[in-house]
């Protein structure tokens, strides 16, 4: 198994968590090629999950906006409301399998931390949640889930107090206690091999979305878009599309209040702040300081709001397969409030991203086209911030229309 | 000398006289810069054989909370890379003889640019460079450019490593091999982990090179037993604790320092 994706990826870990990784990997290797692995993940994927997830033409939002013809990915009707269960699922099922009785894990918006207490639930782990104390305050819907799921979670008072300052808390957490248990990491980065285990464990996304799109359109779709944090919704769908040429892969970033602004989370799209290093064990684009801090990011969506971009990512970018661009807080929150009054869905904050970028691009493509937007999460634990935001009167209701 | 003889040479001296060699680690511009370069001098005077100077980082992921503190300290009052090399040129210009190893996350170094990093280390007048994110698989670079500017690169090992890869570790490492004593980020323990001992067998069973402990080591008593073991003692978050409660920083810092140095001295079986 490749350690890198081009010049990107790698293992930048203390010593202490490289038996770690290496265990990790040999174990991953062994249960991809286990039937019986297959088998009972699969059948959990169906029976627990509900997979397959919907593919939704989306029509009314269609002609709503005069140009191609939009497909939502439902990863918000999987149980626990995002695609995050995918990969719990797995890797704790992984975890179980190497004998590890405690899993941890860090979450930003809480819909990780949910799946990951969820999947612990189901197998009778112990599971600790590492969160930001900020997070934690704008997602108290999925703390409290959480807990009620039997998880412990762990408030992280460090740093900006976020997604990325819980997985600096997971990753002590982890090297303190190596022996017995497994760090459930939540999206496509960190070291060698999660960036690679997550994907797998998410490209059901795509190819399910491909099997079903040549079923309802006869076709392939002529453009996939997803909402990129670490990138794990999106590398899950943009997988099965990679060896399509004629499929254009759109990812996009969080850009909070505007590139110029500095307050975002888009480490593609500001030159002055993202540029390639190293966090968490990865070596990615990084928003830093000039001096190689790393920058404090801002997004209304707790789960994009984070520095650095999966690997995979930066590669996919680099060799020009993806192109990636961004959506800020006032056009995600608008994409929200369109899609809930014309198609009768609360996306995810995260999801609402994705949708922005589909509202802005769907006018300038033939009604003949075809988009996939993945909806990678319901918006249930994002009512709280959605309302405080309108009611501040920034994004009024009425702007929609 | 370069900085792996200048490293080789304080061990050689202190293996024979039969005593392990003290290494204090301090967080450059803790709790100011000036006052931060009055400590480290205080602390060379004090009986620090080696000296370990932290570069601060925004997310120091094997670093406990007495060091996460102090850099994000150190942050808060300016420090960067180059105020950091800038520092350790101003220690070398007040006449600090002992080797110098800048300790420091991968990402600073990488924003500096490698290459000028580690060549302006040396000329500042660092002997070594300890970077706990740069694991063997991904250091071919950094010990390329070590090895051209004469710089020590420390690697580190810890209690979990296997026997085949505590060997190539040993076999790649510079100036000594750290011995990280736990499985765990640093900071201060009120016992030594009980395997520590074996730990350090089975690394001397590999290698002829200097061993260092750290991690952990907060009490002269612990110091002492561990410079039974081994060749090198790291003390740290002990030290910085002993700064951060004191109300005289410079005095306490010494005291620590020299308490720690008399412990081993008198643990010394071999007349000094």
């Amino acid at each position: 198994m490749s350690k890198k994706f081009g010049p990107f990826g790698g293992q930048f870990i203390p010593e202490v968590l490289m038996p770690a990784v290496e265990e990790l990997e040999a174990a991953y290797n062994d249960a991809k090629h286990d039937e019986s692995f297959q088998r009972e993940l699969q059948e959990l994927l169906q029976k627990y999950v509900g997979r397959p997830t919907p593919l939704f033409h989306a029509q009314r939002l269609s002609q709503s906006l005069g140009g191609a013809q939009l497909y939502l990915k439902r990863e918000d009707l999987a149980h626990t409301g995002a695609h995050k269960i995918n990969n719990a699922l797995g890797q704790a099922l992984l975890a179980k399998r190497m004998g590890k009785r405690r899993v941890i894990a860090e979450t930003g918006a809480g819909q990780h931390g949910v799946a990951t207490a969820t999947a612990a639930a189901l197998l009778g782990l112990e599971c600790v949640i590492y969160m930001g104390a900020v997070d934690m305050a704008r997602q108290q819907p999925n703390v409290l889930r959480m807990r009620l799921l039997g998880a412990e979670v762990r408030p992280v008072e460090s740093g900006s107090r976020t997604l990325k300052d819980a997985i600096n808390e997971a990753i002590r957490d982890w090297v303190t206690n190596v022996r017995d248990t497994y760090y459930l990491l939540g999206s496509a980065l960190g070291p060698h091999p999660y960036p690679t285990i997550v994907r797998d464990f998410q490209r059901i996304i795509g190819d399910e979305a491909r099997h079903q799109i040549l079923e309802q359109a006869g076709r392939l779709p002529d453009l996939c878009i997803a909402c990129v944090g670490g990138g794990s919704n999106a590398i899950g769908l943009f997988t099965a599309f990679l060896d399509d040429p004629q499929v254009r892969l759109i990812g996009v970033e969080a850009g909070g209040q505007g590139i110029e602004s500095g307050h975002h989370a888009a480490r593609f799209a500001d030159p002055r702040l993202g540029r390639p290093g190293v966090l968490h064990g990865t070596y990615t684009f990084v928003l830093q300081t000039e001096d190689g801090q790393i920058a404090e990011t801002h997004s209304i969506s707790a789960g994009l709001d984070y520095a650095a971009v999966g690997p995979e990512h930066a590669y996919l970018r680099a060799i020009g397969r993806v192109e990636y661009t961004w959506a800020t807080d006032a056009q995600a929150l608008n994409a929200f409030q369109t899609l809930a009054r014309t198609e009768g869905i609360l996306p995810a904050l995260e999801s609402a991203h994705a949708v922005a970028e589909a509202i802005r691009l769907a006018p300038t493509l033939s009604p003949d086209s075809i988009l996939i937007v993945n909806l990678s999460g319901r918006g249930d634990k994002d009512l709280d911030t959605v309302t405080r935001s309108l009611s501040a009167g920034e994004h009024s209701y009425g702007r929609l229309s | 000398m370069n900085g792996i003889q200048h490293i080789a040479e304080v061990f050689e001296t202190r293996r024979r006289q039969g005593r392990a060699a003290l290494m204090p680690y301090f967080t450059l511009g803790y709790p100011n810069p000036p006052l931060s370069l009055e400590i480290i001098t205080a602390i060379a005077q004090a009986g620090a054989d080696l000296i370990e100077l932290g570069i601060p980082f925004s997310d120091p992921l094997a670093d406990g909370p007495t060091i996460q503190h102090s850099t994000q300290v150190a942050l808060e009052q300016g420090m960067s890379v180059k105020r950091a090399l800038e520092m350790t040129a101003t220690l070398r210009q007040r006449g600090l003889t002992q080797p110098l190893l800048l300790m420091g996350y991968l990402n600073p170094a990488l924003a500096y640019g490698l290459a000028r990093f580690i060549h302006e280390a040396r000329e500042a007048g660092a002997d070594g460079l300890i970077l706990p994110d740069l694991p063997l698989e991904e250091a071919a670079e950094a010990e390329t450019l070590c090895r051209e500017n004469g710089l020590a690169l420390v690697f580190l090992a810890s209690p979990n490593t296997p026997p085949e890869r505590l060997r190539r570790i040993a076999d790649h490492t510079t100036g000594f091999l750290y011995l990280v004593s736990l499985t765990g980020v640093t900071g201060a323990r009120s016992k030594l982990p009980p395997d520590l001992n074996a730990f350090v067998e089975r690394a001397r069973a590999v290698t002829q090179k200097p061993l260092a402990v750290g991690f952990g080591i907060a009490t002269p008593d612990q110091a002492r037993q561990v410079a039974e073991w081994a060749d090198g003692v790291i003390v740290g978050s002990a030290l910085i604790d002993a700064v951060r409660k004191s109300e005289k920083p410079v005095e306490s810092a010494a005291h620590f320092v020299f308490t720690m140095h008399q412990a081993f001295a008198s643990s010394s079986a071999e007349p000094l």
